[in-house]
């Protein structure tokens, strides 16, 4: 369950100050599958960021799961992130020269799970998204949609509550972007996580069962209808 | 298939591991790991990285090495000199205003000894010693080597006994008999692998028998070799061989150490009461404490250790400045890295301890490198200098702690940067 109640990001560059977020207000139930939309600028990947206790508001509250976000320390914010929070990025993210499986250990690295444990855990989340066979291959040998296989793989692998995905078809063409898109589906429908999706892209958007759209900081549209996973 | 292991048991569940384990499993071993693929990476780089620790350590184990060598060799012709040795030289006297120089004139004599002997309470032996250099003859070979004139306190006194044989005596001495006892160097050079108690010589031409062979002494502190040495009778030597009544040199020993200064003390009071010098006036004589040159050549080992060390550690210092340099264009470079770790939950001190277990290693490799460095050079120096080299195991431990250290030290400013960024800044570095 996210609640954020006037949340305002300001960045200051230099004498100007630009409000990347402007007061925005609004609750993401369990299990809900969210498409945030915008131009670019439009403050979604901002909001993103926030969400996903990467970044800290300027002002304003952020309840997850009922506990305000913002007076948490950072090593907490980290376990958050850890445990209950998986990222996909645009550009994948992964560790160059670092194997497959290895990028997927990458979480469990940082909750004292043991060496055998990871292995088998990175080797089934690895399956569960389609690339056995190549846990041994390094990012460079892999196809942009394997890569960001690869990235949903770590970004699972501790069981998160909550998936935020930043453009994860951006780099891709239409259709590795549609089997990436029947993955975060699959993970919303069949295992109940929550999906927060930014994209600018309005077929991808489809997918998610509401669509919140962004302008110069602010929510300016929140739609319920349509959508949804075919 | 004998030899096959079974295993069994692959199903059972692991006991939980103690907390030390868990930390060295979990945390360092996979750091480490990250550490020396980040390293591997940049073979080049980390190699010149290393370098200074490389040249640091190789420096501290070397000097150790020889200094630790020195002080062996020291120790061993401290041993072979006999202990509380004191040398009575003749010289250093005035003779019309001009100071002549120690062992040039004939201020020593039998009596000396005799009196020395019978006078001062804190002297254990004495031993007259006449010295020269003559060519010795044995069937169709011959040697040139030094002939040494005592009589039969040379053997306490020194402490050098005969491993065959027997040693010069009262007799020999008052018969200024021919005959003599050889220093292991003579015989192997006049005898080969023979007996030589018994045979003849021809010393200067003169036939003196055989009668005894030290024991191998080794090396003098001066670095002559003592076995090279033929020990007659001093009174022989002065009437057969050198024909002078003179004294080259008076060899004492104190009864103990504590007793050594009283020793030297007495002698000088003996011995310018014999002389008649008038109180004010030089002696006719040096005394030489062997155990004060010989702590005098310690002290200048260790200068020489200090001055060495003290390159040793400016170069670790170097060393240590190269690698903190390179962890921080490391730290810049990995930014994203440290960005994508951070978001999937490294929390700072996860951060820090990656960047500085990757400078402690590319410090301990660079140790063991030196380690492996030093170790070569000193045998390298002990084979072809006159330095004997010896490295210790104290010098191995300390210089790979040094290592570890510069690496903890300078390895701990880039990590504190790395931990201290902001997952989204460093997760935005292009």
């Amino acid at each position: 369950m996210i609640e954020v109640r006037d949340l305002v990001k300001v960045y200051s560059l230099g004498d100007t100050e630009l409000r990347a977020l402007d007061g925005v207000s609004l609750t993401v139930g369990d299990g809900e599958f969210v498409a945030v939309m915008g131009a670019s600028g439009s403050g979604k990947s901002t909001f993103m960021n926030m969400l996903g206790c990467l970044d800290r508001p300027t002002s304003g509250e952020y309840l997850l799961d009922g506990v305000a976000v913002g007076g948490l320390s950072k090593d907490r914010l980290a376990e958050l992130r850890n445990r209950t929070i998986g990222f996909v990025f645009q550009g994948f993210n992964l560790l160059a020269r670092t194997s497959a499986i290895e990028n997927v250990e990458l979480p469990m690295l940082y909750n004292g799970m043991s060496a055998g444990q990871r292995r088998e855990k990175a080797m089934a989340t690895l399956a569960e998204v389609g690339l056995e066979g190549r846990e041994h291959h390094f990012p460079n040998q892999l196809s942009g949609g394997q890569q960001q296989r690869v990235a949903i793989a770590r970004a699972l692998v501790n069981s998160p509550s909550l998936i935020f995905a930043d453009e994860p078809t951006g780099n891709l063409d239409t259709k590795t972007g549609g089997e990436i898109m029947r993955i975060f589906c699959r993970l919303n429908e069949d295992k109940g996580i929550t999906v927060v999706l930014v994209t600018h892209e309005l077929d991808i958007a489809g997918y998610a069962r509401r669509r919140i759209h962004f302008r110069d900081g602010r929510v300016v549209e929140d739609d319920r209808s349509g959508g949804g996973c075919r | 298939m004998s030899g096959a292991i079974i295993f069994s048991g692959g199903g059972r569940a692991p006991l939980r591991p103690r907390n030390t384990e868990i930390v060295i499993t979990m945390y360092i071993l996979p750091t480490v790991r990250i550490a020396l693929r980040a390293l591997r990476v940049n073979k080049m780089r980390s190699g010149l990285t290393m370098l200074g620790i490389i040249i640091g350590v190789a420096a501290v184990i070397t000097m150790l090495a020889v200094g630790e060598g020195a002080r062996a060799s020291l120790a061993k012709s401290v041993q072979s000199l006999g202990s509380n040795l004191v040398l009575i030289l003749p010289g250093s006297s005035t003779s019309g205003g001009a100071r002549l120089g120690s062992g040039n004139v004939d201020t020593l004599v039998i009596d000396d000894v005799v009196a020395m002997r019978e006078d001062c309470s804190a002297v254990g032996g004495v031993a007259p010693i006449v010295r020269g250099s003559a060519q010795v003859v044995y069937a169709d070979r011959n040697w040139n080597t030094s002939v040494l004139g005592t009589d039969e306190y040379f053997e306490v006194v020194r402490d050098w006994s005969v491993v065959e044989g027997r040693f010069l005596t009262r007799q020999d001495v008052d018969g200024r008999t021919k005959n003599c006892v050889l220093g292991t160097a003579v015989v192997k050079e006049l005898f080969g692998s023979d007996d030589p108690v018994g045979r003849v010589i021809r010393i200067k031409n003169v036939p003196f028998t055989v009668v005894g062979v030290l024991a191998e002494k080794g090396q003098s502190p001066t670095g002559q070799d003592q076995d090279d040495t033929i020990v007659v009778a001093y009174t022989t030597a002065q009437t057969r061989l050198f024909g002078s009544t003179r004294l080259n040199a008076v060899m004492a020993t104190a009864r103990s150490s504590e007793l050594l200064d009283k020793a030297v003390d007495q002698i000088t009071e003996l011995l310018r009461q014999r002389h008649k010098i008038p109180p004010g006036e030089d002696d006719d004589f040096s005394i030489r404490n062997l155990t004060e040159m010989l702590a005098m050549a310690e002290m200048q080992t260790k200068i020489m250790a200090i001055l060495l060390g003290s390159v040793a550690s400016v170069s670790l210092l170097v060393g240590g400045i190269g690698i903190m340099n390179i962890m921080l264009v490391s730290v810049t470079e990995r930014t994203r890295e440290i960005g994508i770790r951070m978001a999937v939950g490294a929390k700072g001190r996860d951060i820090l301890l990656q960047f500085l277990i990757e400078a402690v290693v590319l410090s301990l490799i660079g140790g063991l490198i030196g380690i492996a460095l030093g170790m070569g050079l000193s045998a390298l120096i002990g084979r072809f200098s006159d330095f004997e080299t010896q490295v210790s195991v104290l010098s191995v431990v300390l210089s790979f702690g040094f290592a570890a250290a510069v690496g903890i030290f300078f390895g701990y400013y880039p990590a504190r940067k790395a931990a201290a960024m902001d997952p989204i800044v460093a997760l935005r570095y292009e």
